[in-house]
């Protein structure tokens, strides 16, 4: 089916969302909409699927112009749509969630989910999904959540598929066999709107790629333009996508955990006997697959996880018992992988935020009191030295967009006087920008002879980044190795291959 | 005339603001009362004899019933306004001021606990528990003010002290047993009223204990000595006494704790954000003990109203409904200190005022029903946007910078 949007405008209030954006989408085609987090692509989609009126434009579906008042119109008319936060029921089995809104009855209105079943299984030995039409929900892994949701969507005959930002929550294996089965899914004849920031996904699946910057349309590219071209046609500026580090000599040991077990919340151990160095001037990596302990070996570093067994020594400093105020004042800087749960209160202003864990001492406190001279005047310098969006100091930080949010989180934490650094996902949702940003930051704290710990899933980021990487699988380091070290290789070692 | 783009600017400027104020939460808190005014209204013409008679002829003399309808109300409400503010049909002046500081006299309790519920509120708990931290710190201070003899002056302040602490502890026990037990402060709190309301019954009961001396089989206790009384404040005429003072000083106190100092930025980070609280290294177990506890000091303050403000012996109906009154006025203050200010004092001047619409043979209830719906309106935002047409929640910066710079200046002093 071709998709067709013309001169689809939406505003909210004074912003203006989506300004006269037109685009084609012609069957079987698999066309990207790259744009940075708060663009305006979810917005268009939003639009596209009956969720928002459009202020102008029209829709067209093989050039008939279609009027939809609603999500249950467009999908009628064939458009199907995986959001970024699937709307599924983790209690319901597969082909319930599959057949939600759109029950099969019998005729004394009795649920008949034998039909459900084999349209489920149907798609899923087409396309090679491997899903159990009864296999509850929530008991699946992200990357077969998603399927579920495509499955929704063919199953309702939908023939334009929209995917908004859908690598977001896989790993880089679930990455390409989203893109197997978007190839297969095009040369059936549908159509896929791929939403996306990522210009490795777009390079390796679009057919087309139209380039959205500030709401409005800023070009067309070819998938098989440089990155680079991509990257400055998005941001509206050169971007530096590579890291630069210098040589810095080594200091003494800055961070040293031994035997580290940590036993979790399903009382298994999700850290299992881990050791490594970090000395200053060095960033070690953690990579590894999301879910492989990564995120309890940052909260036991930070003091919100006790360990078990081992030791974690910050210099001479035994830290494996602290609490978090103990490891914080120890010069412990923290940035958590959630920003939104962990790092930041969005109800708080840009300024409350910023002496969110310094807030028993000067110069933010005098005594028990606040010290707003001292609190405005270095919130503002903050806000200038980290480049910060915002409209001041007094914006609330859940106005501020994911990139912005971030920066706050490592303004605040780089702002102190720091004995180790641990950065956990520090760039994940946040625009590229901003990547490129708070990644100088971190290598200027390496550079200035900290000790950095840095966890990411991001191989690119990994690689960019490391002096060391170390690859953890079910809670283990599976290897320790060079910074340089072949993509290939890290891939076998994430899953689980040692080298 | 010319406008030049500057002004253009300027009005778009107002009109923003214009929109962010009607959207804001004072102008809605304020909707919300006019609303409640509008159905108490209702009510008075509803429940008026002339009216309906009027009503059964209204297609021959609709103006009949119109006239009783505006007549009931207008009658209603002046005699809420006698009653609550000023009495202008006294015979002398004294007696014409005499409903004010009655307002004032039921606001104090209501502004105090209205500041404890607020409190908690803001560190994310529900503190249903108002009732029994009354008791409780009532039941402290009786024993203080009855039981123990010391010189005018410090017996008042021992008593009053050892109220807040009562109070306090019993609003920290909640905070404890959620922090090391995870029970849940609501289901604690209410239970902890039964046992408070039977523990303060059982003390005024006991032949031994604090029971009116050669009072009858009821429970009750002795008067507050003269010593340990909140002294009156406009003389024998009025009934008005310190107990206002406190709740004033109460409300600034509070302000600056929440607004000001870096405990009460804790608190409301816990309130906000516990995750990122305990991220940053905050002990959020502690902080809930800790904020339960000035929730309940702040209750306290409308115990020692209720125990030391009486001159007669204490009933176990002592709190009467403050310990619930006090999370409407919370409510509808938005827990901010001047909101739950203003709060009080309104439904303060309900109480003052309702016997004297009673005298006018309307139901006291009707400032219940009032004070109800008020709440309800308050709870539900989306449906006093519905009825006024106002606009969706701005959120632009215009009135916070504004707000930002009014209260820099304070900072500044």
């Amino acid at each position: 089916m071709k998709l067709e949007l013309r001169g689809i405008t939406k505003r909210f209030g004074t912003l203006v969302a989506n300004d006269n954006i037109n685009l084609v989408v012609k069957p079987g085609e698999i066309h990207s909409l790259l744009g940075e987090n708060g663009a305006g692509k979810s917005t268009l989609m939003n639009v596209l699927y009956g969720l928002y009126a459009a202020d102008g434009g029209e829709i067209l579906l093989d050039d008939v112009v279609q009027n939809f008042k609603g999500p249950g119109d467009a999908m009628a008319a064939g458009i199907g749509m995986v959001h970024q936060h699937f709307m599924l029921i983790p209690v319901f089995t597969v082909a319930e969630n599959v057949v939600l809104g759109n029950e099969p009855t019998s005729a004394l209105g009795v649920l008949n989910l034998d039909e459900a079943r084999k349209r489920v299984r149907e798609i899923s030995d087409r396309f090679g999904f491997d899903i159990d039409p009864d296999a509850l929900v929530e008991d699946l892994p992200v990357g077969s959540q998603q399927r579920v949701e495509i499955i929704k969507a063919l199953a309702r005959n939908a023939k334009v598929l929209v995917l908004d930002e859908p690598t977001a929550v896989l790993t880089p294996q679930e990455t390409d066999e989203l893109m197997g089965i978007m190839r297969d899914l095009a040369k059936a004849g549908t159509s896929i709107v791929f939403i996306t920031h990522k210009l490795r996904e777009v390079q390796a699946v679009a057919d087309r790629i139209t380039v959205i910057r500030l709401g409005a349309v800023v070009g067309e590219a070819k998938p098989t333009d440089s990155a680079g071209s991509l990257a400055t046609l998005m941001v509206g500026r050169e971007v530096d996508l590579n890291v630069h580090k210098s040589k810095v000599s080594l200091g003494s040991s800055g961070l040293r955990v031994s035997g580290l077990t940590v036993v979790g919340d399903r009382h298994t151990k999700v850290v299992d006997d881990v050791s490594f160095d970090v000395r200053g001037g060095e960033i070690l990596a953690i990579a590894g697959v999301q879910g492989n302990g990564q995120t309890e070996l940052a909260e036991a570093l930070v003091g919100l996880r006790t360990p078990s067994a081992g030791s974690i020594h910050l210099g001479e400093l035994d830290i494996t018992h602290s609490s978090v105020r103990e490891v914080i004042d120890a010069g412990v800087g923290y940035i958590p992988e959630d920003r939104k749960k962990d790092g930041l209160v969005g109800d708080f202003t840009v300024a409350e935020n910023f002496m969110l864990n310094k807030s028993y001492a000067p110069p933010f406190a005098k005594g028990i009191s606040i010290d707003f001279a001292n609190r405005d005047r270095l919130s503002d310098e903050l806000i200038s030295d980290f480049d910060v969006r915002t409209p001041g100091r007094e914006t609330l930080a859940k106005q501020l967009s994911g990139g912005n949010q971030q920066k706050v989180v490592v303004a605040r934490e780089l702002s102190r006087d720091l004995s180790l650094l641990i950065a956990s996902q520090p760039t994940r949702g946040v625009d590229v920008g901003s990547i490129e940003f708070i990644h100088e930051q971190i290598v200027a704290t390496r550079d200035a002879g900290k000790p950095v710990v840095i966890i990411s899933t991001e191989l690119d980021e990994v690689t960019a980044l490391a002096d060391r990487i170390a690859v953890m699988y079910r809670g283990r380091i599976i290897g320790i190795v060079d910074g340089k070290e072949s993509r290939e290789k890290l891939g076998k070692m994430m899953a689980g291959v040692a080298v | 005339m010319t406008t030049t783009p500057k002004a253009v600017k300027a009005d778009a400027r107002w009109s923003i603001a214009a929109k962010e104020i009607v959207s804001g939460g004072a102008f809605r808190a304020f909707l919300s009362v006019l609303l409640g005014f509008v159905v108490g209204a209702l009510f008075m013409v509803g429940s008026n004899e002339e009216f309906l008679k009027a009503l059964s002829y209204f297609t021959a003399r609709p103006t009949d019933a119109l006239t009783a309808g505006w007549g009931a109300i207008a009658d209603g409400y002046a005699a809420l306004f006698r009653g609550s503010i000023y009495n202008y049909n006294a015979d002398n002046l004294v007696a014409a001021l005499r409903p004010i500081t009655e307002t004032l006299r039921f606001a104090a309790p209501l502004i105090a606990a209205g500041l404890g519920v607020a409190l908690a509120f803001r560190v994310g708990l529900f503190n249903i528990g108002a009732s029994g931290q009354i008791l409780f710190g009532a039941l402290a201070a009786t024993a203080v003010s009855t039981r123990v003899e010391l010189p005018w002056g410090i017996h008042l302040v021992v008593a009053a002290v050892t109220a807040i602490i009562a109070s306090a502890a019993y609003g920290a026990l909640v905070g404890f047993l959620k922090a090391r037990t995870g029970a849940h402060e609501v289901i604690v709190t209410i239970m902890l009223n039964y046992i408070a309301a039977g523990l303060l019954t059982f003390a005024f009961r006991q032949e031994s204990l604090l029971r009116e001396t050669g009072g009858g089989g009821t429970p009750k206790s002795d008067a507050p000595a003269e010593t340990a009384q909140l002294p009156l404040l406009l003389g024998d005429s009025y009934m008005l006494h310190a107990g206002i003072v406190l709740a004033l000083v109460a409300v600034v106190i509070y302000w600056w704790l929440m607004e000001r100092s870096t405990i009460g930025y804790r608190f409301r980070m816990v309130g906000h954000n516990a995750d990122a609280a305990r991220t940053a290294g905050i002990n959020v177990e502690l902080t809930f003990v800790a904020a339960m506890a000035v929730s309940g000091a702040f209750v306290g303050l409308a115990a020692i109203n209720q125990a030391l403000g009486a001159r007669a012996g204490l009933t176990p109906d002592i709190d009467g409904s403050i310990g619930f009154d006090a999370i409407t006025v919370a409510l509808l203050g938005s827990s901010t200190a001047p909101g739950v200010l203003l709060a009080g004092l309104l439904f303060g001047a309900f109480k003052a005022g309702a016997p004297s619409m009673q005298v006018i043979g309307l139901s006291p209830e009707v400032t219940g029903v009032v004070q109800g719906f008020i709440v309800l309106f308050i709870a539900a935002p989306p449906l006093i946007r519905a009825i006024f047409r106002l606009p969706a929640p701005q959120k632009t910066t215009v009135v916070a910078d504004w707000w930002a710079r009014l209260t820099r200046k304070k900072a500044a002093k």
